[in-house]
């Protein structure tokens, strides 16, 4: 495991007992100890991840905030300093080059959250898309990000913070200080509950660790690693780059309508993306439920009377529902809900049905005006 | 080397399974190692009554919150008791992996092949060679 990268919080880590697995060249916690409770954690209190692999791609100078509208599938111009938008950054044919959020720091100057196994595409994507006078940079290595996830998150918040964060709406971030350390906190994250993700200089995030973890050890926070993050954010239905998306897929294909800016600014795969659809898509991305025991996995065939018309993206049970849950790519005349497939698992056809996503909506709060996604 | 509970009375095999011998029938089940692994256990598959298992072949399946986990047959035989508790409360297997959390009753088809699996001394050496 000697070429993985290690996060700075990689001895806190092993000091949890976490059981350290390699994640997009990281060596990163999966658990330290139960999936199932860090999950159940996050969703009736807090969890705490370390998410420092994700990167952090800065484009700042004149120029910057066309160059971002220019890269990004939603609509930016209009964001305010202190706001975040996700979207995609797609490539000439429509498809997903990553899919990122987008932070506006100051007129001109911005920061994509990229996933840590595109930092190095991202980067160079970026770079050969915008003009000269924006200076692009990679600062994934000195920042770290930790997710503060669940509904107590903004209480835990108040007990460490010299600013009222739970007044944050979804989709803003401002800076604050929690115990010593500095971070820029933004009210989102990837797990279907409240919670803020914090970034910090790499060498504070031990320090804002083990803030977070004091303030909230009277709410009941857990640490949780990579297991749980999975199964919350299949439970809200969000997509994970190289299951639901990949430089092939449209982000109509994946369901991403909400944030594809068609019809407004031009924006780079855009007119692919308008072409595919308006051409008709062979494949859409449905959300299924088991209706019989067993568990789809990433990987299994989806069937109907015996024919394959399609694959598995994402699979796992559900803790919350207590349910095998998946994401999958079919026809679009069969993802529509009701719709019955079949889950082939080990040479066995498991009956499955096309629900409604997410398949767990959590307590969020209510959306405000303005915000892109609830 | 982190705790893992390998009782002295039973046999074990390479893939992590466990046999108490109990007259002319075995009982198995994964030991305290594999559940450990896998973590969160959700599903669990088994053969049923009448079955026939066969030493060395996958015979089920273990399906945690992440992973899955063949069940390999530590010995031939028939299968005359499967614990059916397992399909509501799959849990056991990380409770109780050495009681409740069983798995399967065989009949072995030759009991010499018992003699082939590990005590529990090189059974716990072999859990310390992966760990390291």
């Amino acid at each position: 495991m000697s070429d993985l990268r290690r996060t700075p919080l990689f001895e806190a880590h092993q000091q949890l007992g976490g059981r350290l697995v390699p994640f997009a060249g990281f060596e990163l916690p999966v658990s330290y100890g139960s999936i199932l409770e860090e999950h159940a954690a996050v969703r009736e209190r807090a969890g705490l991840f370390d998410v420092s692999h994700m990167g952090q791609l800065h484009l700042d100078g004149p120029g910057a905030t066309a160059a971002v509208e220019w890269l990004m599938s939603c609509p930016v111009a209009t964001l305010r300093p202190g706001r975040v938008r996700y979207g995609c950054l797609c490539n000439e044919a429509g498809g997903v080059v990553d899919d990122v959020t987008v932070y506006r720091l100051a007129d001109e100057h911005w920061f994509l959250c990229v996933n840590a196994s595109n930092i190095e595409k991202d980067y160079r994507w970026i770079v050969r898309h915008t003009p000269a006078g924006v200076e692009v940079r990679d600062r994934s290595a000195e920042t770290a990000l930790l997710a503060l996830q669940g509904p107590a998150s903004a209480a835990v918040l108040a007990a460490c913070s010299n600013v009222d964060l739970g007044a944050l709406p979804r989709f803003a971030f401002t800076h604050a200080k929690l115990g010593a350390s500095e971070a820029l906190v933004s009210r989102t994250g990837y797990t279907g509950s409240d919670g803020f993700e914090l970034y910090c200089d790499a060498a504070d995030a031990l320090a804002l660790w083990q803030t977070l973890c004091l303030a909230g050890a009277a709410h009941g926070l857990a640490p949780a690693g990579l297991g749980a993050r999975d199964t919350l954010r299949l439970e809200a239905a969000l997509p994970l780059y190289g299951h639901e998306l990949d430089d092939e897929t449209s982000p109509l294909e994946a369901r991403l309508d909400r944030f594809v800016k068609l019809g407004g600014a031009p924006f780079l795969g855009g007119e692919a993306i308008a072409r595919r659809r308006q051409a008709g898509h062979r494949k859409l991305l449905a959300g299924f439920e088991l209706t019989e025991r067993g568990v789809a996995r990433a990987g299994c065939v989806l069937a109907q009377s015996g024919a394959e018309v399609g694959v598995v993206t994402s699979g796992a049970p559900s803790p919350t529902l207590q349910k095998s849950i998946g994401l999958g790519y079919v026809p679009p005349a069969l993802a529509e809900p009701g719709t019955r497939l079949d889950v082939m698992v080990r040479g066995r056809a498991l009956a499955a049905q096309v629900v409604r996503t997410p398949f767990v909506r959590g307590p969020v709060r209510v959306a405000r005006k303005g915000d892109t996604r609830g | 080397m982190a705790d893992y509970d390998i009782p002295q009375e039973l046999r074990y095999t390479r893939e992590d399974e466990w046999v108490r011998i109990e007259g002319e029938r075995v009982v198995l089940g994964v030991t305290d190692y594999a559940q450990q692994q896998l973590g969160d256990i959700v599903f669990v598959e088994l053969p049923a009554v009448g079955a026939t298992v066969e030493r060395g072949e996958p015979f089920g399946v273990v399906e945690s919150v992440k992973a899955v986990a063949d069940l390999f047959g530590p010995v031939s035989g028939r299968v005359v008791e499967v614990n059916a508790t397992l399909a509501e409360q799959p849990e056991l297997v990380n409770q109780d992996c050495y009681g409740d959390g069983w798995m399967l009753v065989l009949e072995p088809d030759d009991p010499a092949e018992i003699e082939d699996l590990l005590v529990a001394g090189d059974y716990r050496q072999h859990v310390k060679d992966r760990a390291d």
